[in-house]
């Protein structure tokens, strides 16, 4: 059990898969503008991660060798399917806002890496709370950039006017922006890494 | 006796020239267009260099001492880079837009990449670019010349944008500055004082200033108006940033390339830039993110202007 619970925590700081893995950053500099997209797109990650994670290591055993690839790529695409349909259903408007970043989670390195690197190694106890612990830090790496984003560049989190007369920056609402503040927040962590170890 | 014959690897002939004394006399240079920035858009553009320069001065300070590096405030690079950032503001803005803007040079683009001679990108353009991408408002609202009242104009290269004919205004006004623009690029005149301080005493050289200027003149003389080779290339010289971008920001010791042959290649691709968004891009004025895009450029000239090791093929 304890092991089970450190898989799980090692997602969230240790082995945050955005700021200390750099994985999956392209959706995370795209869909960062609101903290609303920021979590839409993390459950709907998390959802693929603990899914596929957990089917991958269920038939890691039959899958041949050479041709391991595809066959990850068809769990997750399964799974990113589905997270996509019932986004659809259920939440148009987030669906509208995210766009095509819902299905290019079948690209995700996170998905993959995981999959390449924990999934098709352990079983499936621990591939579940790796899969699980990667997406909660992936989300809250996400919600993290998100409120500074949405915050500097529309002075508001979740639509909500926080500091009144705040001139906006919009550089933070463009792409430049998500670049310069995930820049800074990987130096940032870089940083607390050399001064733990 | 036994100190006449020291034995050490090279150099051994020393200059007194020093970053320093470079540095302050590019400040001392600088002086000619402020004053003129201040007779033409009064005190205001005093008060905006001022706190851009008190503004990067401590942010250098502050940086120095979390890092634990050498303070570098007195070199006197700081204070470059907040008069470049003030004289690339107009002078009517709120006075918090040179404070972000001289921290956010220093910071991002100074600090961040290691202080003094690592920066990649001319620090003061790094906080223009930013100022201009987050509050176009305040960075395109220029103050009348010589008139001190809050009433606004647009610079010659905007109204050129619109596609307004240009009549009113003469070239001896724009060499003196009497027209709406940026705090220091407004006077040719006062900016060819200070760079002429800078080639006599070889701080900077020809080739970036000249081939820069060259190639706009040239291209925009070239495809500037409707008929091939009718452009009005002396109007594009004197009016914008060119003549301050060309010897003063192109010219950023670090971030271009070191050989004469490498400086020519820079100074061609910024003119080109320079030319190509004030004829077809978005902006009336492109010498900034020209000056940017080639000083990203400059390791990759760096590499393939090298010269040759005496002796060698």
């Amino acid at each position: 059990m304890k092991n089970l619970i450190k898989e799980f925590t090692k997602g969230i700081i240790k082995e945050n898969p955005t700021f200390v893995l750099a994985l999956g950053l392209c959706p995370t500099l795209a869909v960062s503008v609101s903290v609303a997209n920021a979590i839409g797109m993390g459950i709907a990650a998390t959802f693929v991660l603990l899914g596929s994670s957990l089917i991958i290591s269920w038939v890691r055993d039959f899958i041949p060798e050479k041709i391991r690839i595809p066959c990850y790529i068809v769990i997750i695409a399964t799974f990113v399917t589905i997270a996509e349909l019932c986004m659809k259903a259920y939440s148009p408007a987030l669906d509208r806002s995210l766009g095509i970043y819902v299905p290019l989670i079948v690209v995700n390195c996170i998905v993959l890496g995981r999959a390449e690197a924990f999934a098709c190694k352990h079983n499936m106890g621990r591939s579940f709370f790796d899969g699980l612990g990667m997406g909660v830090g992936f989300t809250l790496a996400l919600i993290l950039i998100s409120a500074i984003r949405e915050f500097l560049g529309s002075g508001q989190i979740l639509g909500y006017t926080l500091v009144k007369g705040f001139e906006p920056v919009f550089v933070f609402g463009m792409p430049s922006g998500a670049l310069l503040v995930i820049g800074l927040l990987l130096g940032f962590f870089n940083l607390l890494k050399s001064k733990k170890i | 006796m036994t100190n006449n014959f020291i034995v050490s690897g090279s150099p051994h002939i020393h200059k007194q020239e020093s970053i320093s004394r470079i540095m302050w006399t590019v400040v001392i240079s600088l002086i000619p267009a402020g004053i003129a920035g201040v007779i033409i858009f009064g005190l205001d553009a005093l008060w905006v260099t001022l706190v851009a320069v008190i503004a990067a001065v401590l942010t250098e300070l502050i940086f120095g001492i979390l890092t634990k590096k050498k303070i570098t405030i007195w070199d006197g690079s700081a204070v470059i880079t907040g008069i470049l950032l003030a004289f690339n503001l107009p002078s009517g803005v709120p006075l918090w837009l040179p404070i972000v803007g001289a921290v956010f040079s220093i910071a991002i683009g100074k600090q961040v990449f290691g202080g003094i001679g690592q920066n990649i990108f001319n620090p003061a353009l790094v906080g223009r670019v930013f100022l201009m991408a987050s509050w176009p408002k305040y960075m395109t609202t220029f103050v009348n010349p010589l008139n001190y009242d809050a009433v606004t104009s647009a610079t010659p290269l905007a109204i050129l944008k619109e596609g307004k004919i240009l009549e009113h205004i003469s070239y001896w006004n724009l060499f003196l500055g009497k027209h709406g623009g940026c705090i220091g690029e407004v006077c040719i005149l006062a900016l060819l004082i200070g760079a002429a301080i800078l080639l006599i005493k070889g701080y900077i050289s020809w080739h970036i200033p000249l081939s820069y200027i060259f190639t706009t003149a040239l291209f925009v003389y070239i495809f500037g108006a409707g008929k091939l080779f009718t452009g009005d290339w002396l109007f594009h010289i004197l009016s914008g940033g060119l003549i301050l971008g060309a010897f003063f920001m192109a010219t950023d010791y670090v971030a271009t390339p070191l050989t004469a042959k490498g400086q020519l290649v820079f100074g061609v691709g910024c003119g080109l830039l320079t030319a190509v968004i004030r004829i077809w891009g978005g902006y009336p004025e492109g010498v900034s993110y020209a000056i940017l895009m080639m000083n990203a450029a400059t390791p990759f000239i760096d590499r393939y202007t090298k010269n040759r090791i005496y002796g060698t093929r």
